[in-house]
Parts: C-alpha cells; structure tokens; sequence
C-alpha cells in the first residue's frame, strides 16, 4: 500500500496525519478529564458526560452571538469569556444533578448508569428544543483562521493548535486540583475509604457534589474548545461517549496519566489508520484493539496491585 | 415441609402465566387490527430481549448494554436467508449481476460474498439465529468472566461492541445494506410475509416462541442455577468458596439471553420485513434495559409488559407528541431506578398483590418477595 | 523439620506474596498434620488472612508450594481447591441474604456444581435429610425457612460455618469465627468447633486467648508476614519473642 507514494511524501503524511491524530488526542484529553475525574475517582458512571460537553458548547455559541451583536469590537476575545461561562453552566447543572440524582446512587453504579442516560436523553430534547434540531457552529475569531506552513507539503492549522494549548493547560489544571490541592487529597482519601474520610472530618457529600460538578464543569469547557474545530448539535454528545469511556477505562480508570497515554495511543493509532482504511474501518479496527486489550487486561494500562 | 421455591409453579406464577396467555393469544388479536396487531407482535420481539436481561442482570447482577448486538445478529441471519430468496435472477434482472441482493448490485458487488452462501439454507438459517448471537456471547462471555470483569465494565464493553457492530454494519454497505439495512423482503419459502394473513400467523407463532423461551426461562430460575445466580450476585466470592466455578454460570446464562435475542431479531426481521443497524446499536441497546427494568428486573413476566407497555407509549407518544417522546423515555429511565427500582412487578408485589388477597380473603402468596433489593 | 512425612495433610513451603513490592507473607513455612486444629495468631497485618487466602486460590501467591494431600494447590481454580478438600470461612459472615437457610445449605450440598448438574438438581430425600442433620448441628433447625438476611450476627456465622460442613472438608479454614459474638454464643460456637475438628483437620484465626487455649492443638504466630514462633499453646505464650511482639518494645 505504500508503493505508490514517494518516500518524502510518506513522510509528509505521516506527519500531517500525525498532526491530525494530536488534534484528535486533544479533543480525546479534553473529554475524559471530566470523565476521569467522575468516573476515575468517584466510580460514578455518568452517560450524561457528552450532554455536558454540548451545554458548554452552546454557552459558547450564545456568547460568540452576544459579542458580534454588542461587543464586536472585542469579538476576538469572547472565546475565554466564553470557556468561563461554559464551565459555569456545565458545573452548575452538574451540582444540581449531584444533589438531586447522583447522591442518592452511590452504591448502585448500574443503576446510575442508566438515571443518567435518561437525564441525557432529556438533555437532548431540551437542546432541541430550545437550540434547534439542526447544528449551528460559531463564528471563530481571525486570529484562529488559517494554518501555519511548517514545510511546502505540511501544513498545520492553528485552531488545532489552539485547541491542543488548551488541552495541554486544563490537563495541568487538573493535575494541580487532583495531586496538588487539599481538595484533591480529600477526593483521593474519598475514593479510597469513603467511611475513614467521613470519620477524619471530611465533607464526603459535600466534596462529592463538588467533584462531580468541576468534572462537570471540565466537560462544559471541552464542549466549548469543540466549536473551534466542528459544530454542534443536539445528539452531537452520544457519538463520543463510547469512545470517552474507553479512553478512560483503557487508561486505567483510577489513573490521569493513563487517561493521557491511552487517549494517545488511541488518537494516533485511529488516526494513522484512517489515511489506509476508510474512516469506519480505522474506528472500528480501533475499538476493537482496544477492547481486546481490556479483555486481556481489564484493569486497564496503569493500575496499582492490592489485596482485595 | 414443601418449599415454595423448589416447585416450578407456584399458584401464583400459574396465574401470571395464565393472564399474560391470555392477553397475548386472546385479547390482543381480538382487540387490534392486524396493522396494530403486527406493531404489538414487533414489541413482543423486544420483550426476548427483556426476559434474558431479566436472568442476566435481575437475577444474576450482569448489566449488558449491548444486547441489540444479539438481537440484530439473530435478525440479520434471518435477513439474510430472505434477501436471498428475494434476489432470484428473475427478479433481479435489471441489475448488472442478476441473482445478487440489490445493495451488492448498487455497491459495485459482482458476486456473493462466501459468508453470505450458506444463508440459502432455511435449516442453516434457523440454526444460525441462535448459534451465531450464542457463540457471540460465548467469546464476550469467556473472555471477560473468566478475567472476573464485570459490573460497569462490562456494561461498557459490551456497550463498546454495540457500537462497534453498527459502525461495522454502516461501514460495509456492499456486504450489509449499510445504513438501510436490509429491506424488501418478500417471501419465506415461498410463502408471502407480507400479507396480514402472513403477518397473524408470525404473530401467533412469535409469541408461541416467547412463551417458550419463558417457560425456559422458568425453569432456569427455579432450578438450583436460578438460586446461584442470586447467591453469586450477593456473595460470589462465598458461590466460589462452595466449590462452583462461577464464570461459567455467568457465561451460560448470558449466552442464554443472547440466544432470546437472536429468536427475538429473527422474529422481528419476519414480522416488520427489515433488519437496520438502528436496531443494533447503543440507543437501542440501552432502550431494551428500560423495557426489563421497567416490568421489573427480577420478573420474566414483568418483563413482557414492560415491553408492550414502553414500545406502545413510545408509538402513540411519537406519533401524536414526537417532542415528547424523549422526555418521557428520558423521565422514565430515572423514575424507575429512583422510584420503582423493582419495576411494575415490584409496585404488583408490593401494592396490589397483598390487596387483591384481601379481597379475596385467600393467600395467593401475599407475603412473598418482601424486599429483594436490586441488583448493583 | 521433618519435610517429607507423607502424614501431613497440607505443607505450606516458602509461601511468599508480594503486592508491588511489600511482601505480605514472606517465605512462610507450616505443616498441618491429619485431624489437628491449628491456630494462626498474631499481632494486626501480620499476614493471617492473606495465607488463607493463599492456600485457597484467592489471593495469587508471588512463590512457594502449597500441596494439600499432595496436589499443588497454587495451580488450582478456587473451585477446584474446594473440591479437592479445602472449606474456607470468611471473616465477615458471607451468607446468601436472599435465600433462606435451607436454601443457603443446599447451594452448599456437593453435588449438581457444574451449569448442567445445577440446571438439573433434584432436592431429594437425600439431600433434605442431610441439610436437617446439618442445620441441627449449627443450632438452627427451626429457622430452615427463614431468610438469612433476618438471622442474627451469631446466627450467621454459624450458617456460613454450617455451609461448609455440608461440603464435608478435610481441611476447614475459619477467619475469626467468634468475632462479634455474645458470651452465649461464642460459648456455643467453640462447643460446635470442638465437635468439628473431631474428624478433620482446621486452621483458625483467632485474636481471643481463651478461645484459642480451648480448641488449639499447636498454634502458629505471625508476625510480619513470617513465622515468629510455634508450637503448644503453652510455649508459644512463653516464647519471650512472642511476648516483645504483642506487648511492645
């Protein structure tokens, strides 16, 4: 299959597609933090994630019309005011869905699993209802257009990029609440013994409503990064809930870096081979490397050994 | 001393049996035009599906999300034999290689692909819908129990190969019809599908089949297998520690619902004379979790209703309200597993049951399943 | 010590497990004779529960050989542990909630343990008149019909300990059987252990002395993961490293 192109060519496509494979691993990142931390952390399974994503996206939409129509002359910046408010509209209803859902199934995973693919449904029909069964995209500022031409034959656009920087930051941010924070130690200690936790003087409910709603709150910001590179529509967060929760799961559910490594390697691997196969066979070769994997390791990459 | 539970039937599950014959066999074909008779045979072919989760995921704690994945391989085996019977050369002659279904023909397909031969066989067929979903099952099933993954991780697995499958189905148009699936089927043998004389007889013989499976069904709860699977839920580790090997009570009994699924697809692709990969993938994977889990996750007769029921409001919900539709299904994943998590069966159980006895002055069983808590 | 007796029913040789790097059991070496009850104590962490985990295929062990009557049990399935000979006890009371004492001592009966023995299982004769015996010897033959859920703490433990003893096991392993018993039924308990080690062989863990001085044949201490000393009951208790252990430096 290689024959027919040029070795400086191959190398060109490798690069580009490359290229293309750290977007798509951005955007991968960018969506199973949120689902790191409320899966990976506190094992609460949330089919609503994607819905999340999309609220954020459309904050974002809101805010890029508010701007063209009375701020225009600042318009290249409403994309941070915009990432702001998608946090806090995603994190906001994230608390509420904690407080009146979530809290009251901690000890039935699967049953959450379902009350939350419900509460997305719901979400849906509320996007389509208010928003529009069609997709809107939003007007990205100029200094976003356009790519950067690093050689004659690779070229790199700079929303990509955007979206890379940003992925690459809230990962940071992220790191820092977990690893760095006491509020993080407190989610880890909760994670790990959740009636120790309690016994020490740590507000479990209280950290829990608040976990849950800033992985919220991070999807609500991935949402918005989405709109600079593809628009949005109602069902738009379904299609990348299987792929989010394989990320994670294949990571190691516990484990951020993992989340990071495998959201890499399944970017790149889908990515690559989409320039080969067509785009459904590369996915579909894709997840099922990755799901042979979990058979064979079902603890995922990164895991620590204990007696149970 | 006679224990209840040892028995096959207790009066009480007689009476179940006996109402829900009687609703499917008498009332509904009396009460319905065969249009409306046809959709209510469609939603029976669902409630397959629901009885094999009731015994995966009621009785034995295994939540499959991708039991559309059985369904649609029992459907499309069964597609596939009817398109063949559909595609002679004379009906086909118009396309460029008469003799081959018409989506091969518009996807550029000279021949029939190898796998596709043995589908001209109605005996391979009939064996194929429920082998192929069972040997599936059997490979999922082997794979991830025996590595003792279960729980959520398995629901996202097999999810993940609900989404796989549609990807796979939409992606090889050439070989599966893609996204239409695989439509105009006429005949069985010979015998015209598509008449409403054709469309009563399936009815009657699907639900002879469903209440097979729920007799089978049944017997495996009632059987020593059917305690098991409620002491492995509770306490594997203690079922273990007795001496059973536990993955394979967890991979027989899913094959088993995967074996339902199959029939049911295959009853569906007869009845409604199409098979499409939005009946594979994850929506309606997850939608048939709601039908079991709303007659009630513990009960196969549950089961059924919840089925009927669900599938019917979805229809007169989407037809007259399609906004609507969403919101209820989206309302009524949360109310059940937040109000009703024993479903129809358990508001039964738990609030009718014990008036009816009253009335009655008898004891039709009014203390039975006090409390069985859901399964996590 | 004599290695190669062949009377020895279980021999535990250079038992080690290592989770990612802390060894929990450390070279851990025991012998247990036909019909002896052996008692494993020592101080929290020692490693107690983990050999028993060890010996019945719960817990993978890093190196070492266990032969129960000399097959290898670390190449063994739990199952295959059991059917070999080898009852285990948790600590906490497992039984099944759900189901009713008969019906928690029938899924125990050995017989019907593969999908198709259990599919077609017939409660016979046999089988009642077996769980009858059984149930009287735990105390509760008057509760057949009860579900577990509603039986007492003590109750419990004597239906798990009652689970196994239906299995009939050459070798039963018990994780502290009278922890969280009233005086009357730890009384009662160590009157039902003394009946049962008669004809089989035990392994206890258990923290209360008095117990232990009651049922022991020899007694094994632990201590980080390792034996610190065995032998009588008596010697043990005078061993001085056994006393620095427990009372402290």
């Amino acid at each position: 299959m290689f024959s027919d192109y040029s070795m400086s060519e191959l190398g060109a496509i490798f690069a580009m597609q490359g290229f293309a494979g750290l977007i798509l691993f951005s955007v991968f990142v960018l969506m199973a933090l949120g689902l790191a931390i409320i899966f990976g952390q506190m094992g609460v399974i949330n089919m609503a994630h994607g819905e999340f994503m999309i609220l954020g996206a459309y904050v974002t939409y809101l805010t890029s019309n508010l701007f063209a129509a009375w701020l225009p002359g600042v318009f290249g910046m409403y994309f941070f005011v915009a990432m702001i408010l998608a946090f806090i509209a995603s994190g906001a209803l994230g608390l509420f869905i904690e407080w009146a859902m979530i809290r009251h199934l901690y000890k039935r995973p699967l049953d959450t699993l379902l009350a939350t693919w419900g509460l997305s449904l719901i979400l849906q029909q509320v996007y389509r209802s208010v928003f529009g069964a069609r997709e809107v995209g939003v007007s990205i500022p100029d200094w976003m257009m356009g790519s950067l031409p690093v050689t004659d034959m690779i070229e790199v656009p700079i929303n990509g990029i955007f979206v890379m920087v940003l992925a690459t930051g809230i990962s940071l941010a992220v790191y820092y609440m977990m690893f760095r924070s006491s509020w993080g130690l407190q989610v880890r200690a909760i994670s790990q013994n959740r009636v120790m936790a309690d016994a020490v003087g740590i507000n479990t409910a209280w950290t829990d409503r608040l976990t849950f709603g800033i992985g919220c709150g991070v999807a609500g910001v991935a949402g918005s990064a989405f709109t600079m590179i593809g628009s949005t529509g109602p069902t738009a967060g379904q299609l990348y809930i299987v792929d989010t929760f394989l990320v994670v799961v294949f990571g190691g559910a516990a484990s951020l870096l993992g989340t990071i490594a495998s959201a890499f390697s399944i970017s790149q691997a889908q990515s690559i081979m989409e320039f080969f196969l067509s785009g459904s066979m590369a996915k579909v070769l894709t997840l099922l490397v990755v799901v042979g994997i979990l058979m064979i390791r079902p603890q995922g990459l990164f895991t620590l050994k204990l007696r149970k | 001393m006679e224990r209840s539970s040892n028995r096959l039937f207790t009066t009480q599950d007689i009476l179940g049996f006996a109402v829900l014959a009687v609703i499917i066999f008498i009332v509904l074909p009396m009460a319905l035009d065969s249009f409306r008779l046809n959709l209510f045979g469609k939603y029976l072919t669902y409630a397959f599906v629901a009885v094999g989760l009731v015994l995966c995921w009621g009785a034995g704690g295994i939540l499959s999300l991708g039991q559309g994945v059985f369904f649609g391989l029992g459907g499309y085996c069964m597609a596939m034999f009817l398109k063949l019977e559909a595609s002679t050369p004379k009906n086909t002659a118009i396309q460029s290689t008469p003799g081959i279904p018409d989506f091969m023909d518009w996807n550029q397909l000279t021949a029939l692909p190898w796998w596709w031969e043995p589908f001209n066989s109605l005996f391979f067929t009939m064996i194929a819908v429920v082998a192929v979903p069972v040997v599936f099952a059997l490979i999922i099933g082997v794979a991830m129990f025996r590595r003792r993954v279960g729980g959520v991780y398995f629901a996202i697995i097999t999810q993940a190969f609900a989404a796989i499958l549609t990807i796979l189905i939409i992606g090889q148009q050439g070989f599966t019809g893609g996204v239409n699936g695989i439509t105009d089927l006429r005949t069985l043998h010979g015998w015209d599908i598509r008449t409403n004389d054709a469309k009563e007889v399936l009815y009657f013989v699907n639900a002879g089949l469903l209440f097979a499976c729920l007799l089978i069904a049944q017997f495996v709860r009632k059987s020593k297998l059917g305690r098991l699977l409620i002491a492995m839920r509770d306490q594997e580790d203690r079922v273990r520690f007795s001496g059973y090997d536990v993955a394979s009570f967890k991979i027989f009994i899913f094959c088993l619902g995967a074996a339902f699924a199959g029939i049911g697809g295959a009853m569906f692709t007869l009845q409604v004379g199409f098979m499409s990969p939005t009946l594979v993938g994850i929506v309606p994977s997850i939608e048939m979790v709601i039908f079991c889990a709303v007659g009630g996750r513990l009960s196969i007769l549950g089961a059924v209703y919840g089925a009927l029921l669900v599938n019917w409001a979805k229809t007169s919900l989407s037809e007259s309200f399609p906004e609507l539709w969403l919101l209820g299904l989206g309302g009524l994943f949360i109310a059940v597993v937040m109000v009703f998590p024993n479903g129809l069966a358990g508001v039964y159980a738990e609030h009718i049951a014990p008036r009816l006895s009253g009335l009655f002055g008898g004891k039709t069983g009014a203390a039975k399943s006090p409390k069985e808590t859901p399964a996590e | 010590m004599n290695m190669q007796n062949p009377n020895f029913l279980l021999m535990v040789e250079g038992l080690t497990v290592s989770f990612d790097g802390f060894k929990a059991v450390n070279d851990l070496s025991f012998y247990v004779e036909p019909n002896e009850c052996r008692v494993i104590i020592g101080p929290n962490g020692a490693g107690k529960t983990t050999v028993l985990d060890l010996i019945c295929g719960r817990t993978k062990a890093t190196a070492g050989s266990v032969k129960f009557k000399d097959k290898e049990l670390l190449a063994m399935r739990e199952d295959q542990i059991v059917h070999a000979g080898v009852g285990r006890k948790f600590q906490t009371p497992s039984v099944y909630e759900d189901l009713t004492v008969f019906e928690n001592l029938e899924l125990s009966y050995p017989k019907g343990h593969s999908v198709f023995g259990a599919l077609t299982f017939r409660r016979d004769a046999n089988v009642k008149a077996r769980i009858k015996e059984i149930a009287e010897t735990i105390f509760l033959e008057d509760l057949l019909d009860e579900k577990a859920a509603y039986l007492s703490h003590g109750q419990k433990q004597w239906l798990e300990i009652g689970m196994l003893l239906i299995q009939d096991p050459e070798l039963l392993m018990l994780d502290e059987p009278v922890a969280g018993m009233s005086v009357a039924e730890r009384k009662k308990t160590a009157e039902l252990l003394r009946r049962i080690v008669e004809d089989r062989s035990v392994i206890v863990i258990e923290h209360d002395m008095g117990f232990v001085a009651d049922i022991a044949t020899r007694v094994t201490v632990l201590h980080q993961g390792k034996t610190l000393s065995e032998g009588s009951m008596e010697r043990v208790q005078n061993d001085p490293k056994v006393i620095e252990v427990y009372l402290g430096h």
